[in-house]
């Protein structure tokens, strides 16, 4: 009972990003089941087809059904950053605290093995994750957590430092507590906020940088695809102002400017 | 103000019928201030007296024309100095502010801008409003400084906000304030942040610029000792209302409202503790405890020695208050006798066995039975636990009974009502976070407990309260206390014993009742005669004893006696050598070279 206090009295701060989160975890899930067609199907003659009562976002370049194939990418997009993002802050968020806490030589070799990690352009490691370890799920996903786990790290530490600070866990060291119990309840409740804030960045972080591979046409291989990798091969639809560029283009749009504002609002009343 | 002569001047300040309101977020609107009338006559001093939300700050800051965000000006009329300060526009107001109403804040150490040296600061007021050229606007501020006390004036303006004490930070801030002449000062307690020695030397330095300059005031305080002092007429408030209004001395000597009665009991020092002390085994046996901080030098000693050869018995059952400035090392000991500050030389012993320095290496039962209760409760409550989950975790941390029961018999020690077990300590006022950080201690049955200032935040009737409840406790459950204060009164209430730390050192130990038998530790005697009485008056007497004061800049002697620069009966060899320890006939332990007939 007492776990769930915290939750209760943050509900109605989280209600707008949670229902905008929601909502394409459900078109994530629901998606392909969904979908009018199969992804890889042939459904019409004409490529880069415009909007119609069949092909309700047109067809793409090879003639496929664009809303399939969006809500197949929708689905892939959005399950792979998810599980990035939560690796990448889990991790951080419980190493920031934990450095907070001990100081000394564990919170330096952490800070400054994060730094060295940070450094690195995002695209560049995700190339050379791809490069050496072959594009597939496992590594995009592992790739991208460890991409963002350090700047995690560091948003979670700078808030632990300040309530680790803060006399409350100082009584808490006094009664001997274990570094579990100051981090799970004596820490962490007190900065889900910011956090919650965070998650949402990095996850927007991964989308653009799933796409960007994508795009580079080093992500998701055919034939599962992604919002990225559709952008990609209906460029030449451009010319012709076909749906089947613009659509998911737009969805990567509406998911990371949605979510980010939806959290920034949240941010701000805080 | 029911009868006034026909011919009297009309008064500068004249507020009617004001009425403020303010709104949390999208909330509704509330009312902070209703209803408030006053006038304050040319060259009078109006305190405006109350607890914390009782509205005093905002109706100070009204006379200034502003509101703070979130607040507004609802309705009602004030005048000062004949302007009406509802009706001017921004520009108007940004000159009345400067020229005719100024404003001395509470913290003076967060008002200054930390970047600029003081005197680029104390004259732009007076640049800004084309009042005075800059070499006229420094001569001016120096001549201030003088009036104000301050040392070196010709060159303390040089130097940055960090390189001042607050009470010279305070001090300089009214020279900011004075520097364009105003009709208005308004004084948002001054003196709240400062210690006691501190507080008095601000306090002369108001006086006689008041004196001097002959200017109108508005004194904001909760402290009915200072109004007695500063004010010639006193406005009470509570919640917004005015309960009472009239000359000081007849609020504090006849008080007719049943809040102003309480304000004033409250103030008044009583004895709490009347157990007659007896010194019996120590259950906590500090000996030659020397505490600092920095890497160790070649003797043994830390970089900057902060508590410096302590030696101290806390005995069962009893309560021993420690009293000092702030820098004199009290938290510095309360935090070593914790665990959360390793000592660098000497021991304690707790209830029969040795107290190891950390916390981590101190057997469960030391901890249990040694608790802290900090300062600021603010701190101290997670912002995110229930207090029922709070206690609940003290409870079941040390295998105690954790049901619903044994919470509200936690609850009911300290006389909160179960009903607030469900809140969480954003939701509850000052005065119960204080109780509930006592309830914490409390819930895990400990002999001893360390109280760091814990009134030091809490308005006095609240703080009154606290220490009523310590005092039951300690007869309901016998226990220990270690009481750690700036606040005579509040130490000569509670306790059994006291030690008077000055720079580290324990300049003198003695009981309770030994306080008022003389001799004593020239230290402990300014300490007595910076407290402010309650009779209007005192102050003048202190300045006139006081005669000219001279502000010493000499640091303490390398050896010989830390008090030495501030001593006035110090003699030649107190440069030389420490001062011995002697037992006054009173039973006082006293460190001072000086014997006891030369300090009684």
């Amino acid at each position: 009972m007492t776990l769930t206090l915290p939750l209760r009295r943050l509900s109605p701060l989280l209600q707008v990003p949670v229902v905008i989160t929601i909502f394409w975890l459900a078109l994530a899930f629901a998606g392909p089941f969904i979908a009018p067609c199969l992804p890889g199907e042939v459904v019409s003659s004409t490529v880069f087809a415009p909007i119609s009562a069949q092909h309700l976002l047109g067809t793409d370049y090879l003639g496929r059904d664009v809303l399939t194939r969006l809500l197949y990418g929708t689905s892939s997009t959005v399950l792979l950053c998810a599980a990035a993002t939560v690796l990448a802050c889990t991790a951080g968020a419980f190493l920031g605290m934990m450095a907070a806490l001990q100081r000394g030589m564990t919170d330096t070799l952490l800070s400054r093995f994060m730094d060295g990690v940070i450094s690195i352009p995002s695209l560049l490691s995700g190339l050379v994750a791809v490069a050496t370890f072959g594009s597939s799920v496992p590594v995009l996903v592992l790739a991208m957590a460890c991409i963002y786990m350090p700047g995690s790290y560091r948003t979670c530490r700078m808030l632990a430092l300040s309530i680790v600070q803060k006399d409350f866990i100082l009584a808490a060291r006094m009664r001997g507590e274990k570094t579990g119990y100051l981090v799970v309840r004596e820490i962490l409740p007190n900065m889900t906020g910011p956090v919650l804030t965070d998650v949402g960045l990095r996850f927007i972080y991964a989308v653009r940088l799933l796409s960007n591979l994508s795009f580079l046409g080093v992500g998701l291989q055919p034939p599962q695809t992604d919002l990225g990798s559709l952008t990609r091969e209906n460029l030449l639809g451009l010319v012709y102002g076909a749906p089947a560029v613009i659509a998911p283009a737009l969805a990567i749009a509406c998911l990371t400017v949605g979510l980010n504002l939806a959290l920034d609002g949240k941010g701000r009343r805080q | 103000m029911t009868q006034q002569p026909l011919l009297s001047p009309p008064p500068l300040i004249c507020v009617r019928d004001l009425c403020l309101t303010g709104r949390r977020g999208t909330g509704p609107e509330t009312p902070i201030v209703s209803n408030v009338s006053f006038d304050v006559a040319e060259g009078e001093m109006l305190a405006l007296i109350g607890e914390s939300g009782s509205g005093k700050t905002s109706i100070a800051l009204a006379l200034t024309g502003y509101a703070r965000s979130g607040c507004r000006i609802a309705q009602g009329q004030l005048r000062v100095a004949g302007h009406d300060v509802r009706t001017m526009n921004a520009s108007e107001l940004r000159s009345f502010r400067g020229k005719t109403i100024a404003y001395i804040a509470q913290n003076a150490g967060a008002a200054f801008n930390p970047a600029l040296p003081l005197m680029e600061q104390v004259i732009e007021p007076a640049l800004a409003h084309h009042i005075l050229p800059r070499k006229e606007a420094i001569e001016h501020a120096i001549a201030l400084f003088e009036m104000m006390a301050l040392p070196t004036p010709q060159t303390i303006g040089a130097r940055y906000p960090h390189e001042c004490s607050g009470g010279q930070l305070q001090r300089i801030m009214a020279a900011m304030a004075l520097i364009t002449e105003p009709e208005v000062v308004i004084f948002d307690e001054p003196t709240t942040a400062l210690d006691v020695t501190t507080q008095i030397e601000v306090l002369e330095a108001f006086r006689v610029a008041m004196r001097q300059c002959g200017f109108t005031g508005v004194y904001v305080t909760h402290d009915l000792a200072i109004v007695a002092q500063m004010a010639d007429r006193a406005v009470v408030l509570k919640n917004g209302k005015v309960q009472e209004e009239g000359t000081t001395r007849q609020i504090l000597s006849k008080p007719a409202q049943a809040y102003t009665q309480q304000l004033v009991a409250a103030s008044q020092p009583h004895l709490r503790n009347h157990d007659t002390p007896a010194l019996s085994t120590p259950l906590l046996d500090i000996k030659n405890l020397v505490v600092g901080y920095g890497p160790t030098m070649a003797d043994g000693r830390p970089t900057h020695t902060i508590v410096d050869n302590v030696s101290l018995p806390v005995c069962a059952g009893e309560t021993l208050g420690i009293i000092g400035e702030s820098g004199c090392g009290k938290s510095t000991l309360i935090r070593a006798m914790a665990g959360i500050q390793p000592w660098a030389d000497g021991s304690m012993v707790f209830e029969g066995q040795p107290l190891p320095a950390r916390i981590e290496e101190r057997t469960p039962q030391q901890r249990q039975h040694m608790q802290l209760v900090a300062q600021n409760a603010d701190l101290v409550l997670n912002p995110a636990m229930s207090v029922e989950a709070t206690l609940r975790r003290v409870l079941t941390f040390y295998n105690e009974d954790a049901s619903d029961a044994a919470i509200k018999r936690v609850l009911d020690m300290v006389r909160l009502p179960a009903a607030l077990a469900g809140r969480y300590p954003p939701q509850l006022s000052g005065g119960q976070k204080q109780r509930v950080n006592l309830a914490r201690a409390l819930a895990a049955r400990p002999r001893l407990v360390l109280c760091d200032e814990i009134t030091a935040a809490l308005d006095t009737v609240v703080a009154a309260a606290i220490l009523d409840l310590m005092m039951e406790l300690k007869r309901e459950l016998g226990l220990s206390w270690l009481f750690v204060t700036h606040d005579l009164h509040a130490l000569r209430s509670v306790c059994d014993h006291v030690a008077v730390l000055y720079a580290g050192h324990c300049v003198e130990f003695s009981t309770a009742a030994a306080l008022n038998v003389p001799p004593h530790h020239p230290y402990t005697r300014k300490l007595e005669n910076s407290v402010p009485e309650m009779q209007p008056g005192w102050l003048d007497g202190v300045i006139q004893h006081n005669g000219l004061r001279q502000n010493k800049t000499e640091h303490a002697p390398a050896t010989g006696c830390s008090y030495m620069p501030r001593c006035p009966v110090a003699v030649a060899e107190c440069a030389q050598t420490p001062p011995p320890t002697w037992q006054a006939p009173s039973g006082a332990r006293i460190a001072c070279h000086l014997q006891a007939q030369d300090l009684s």
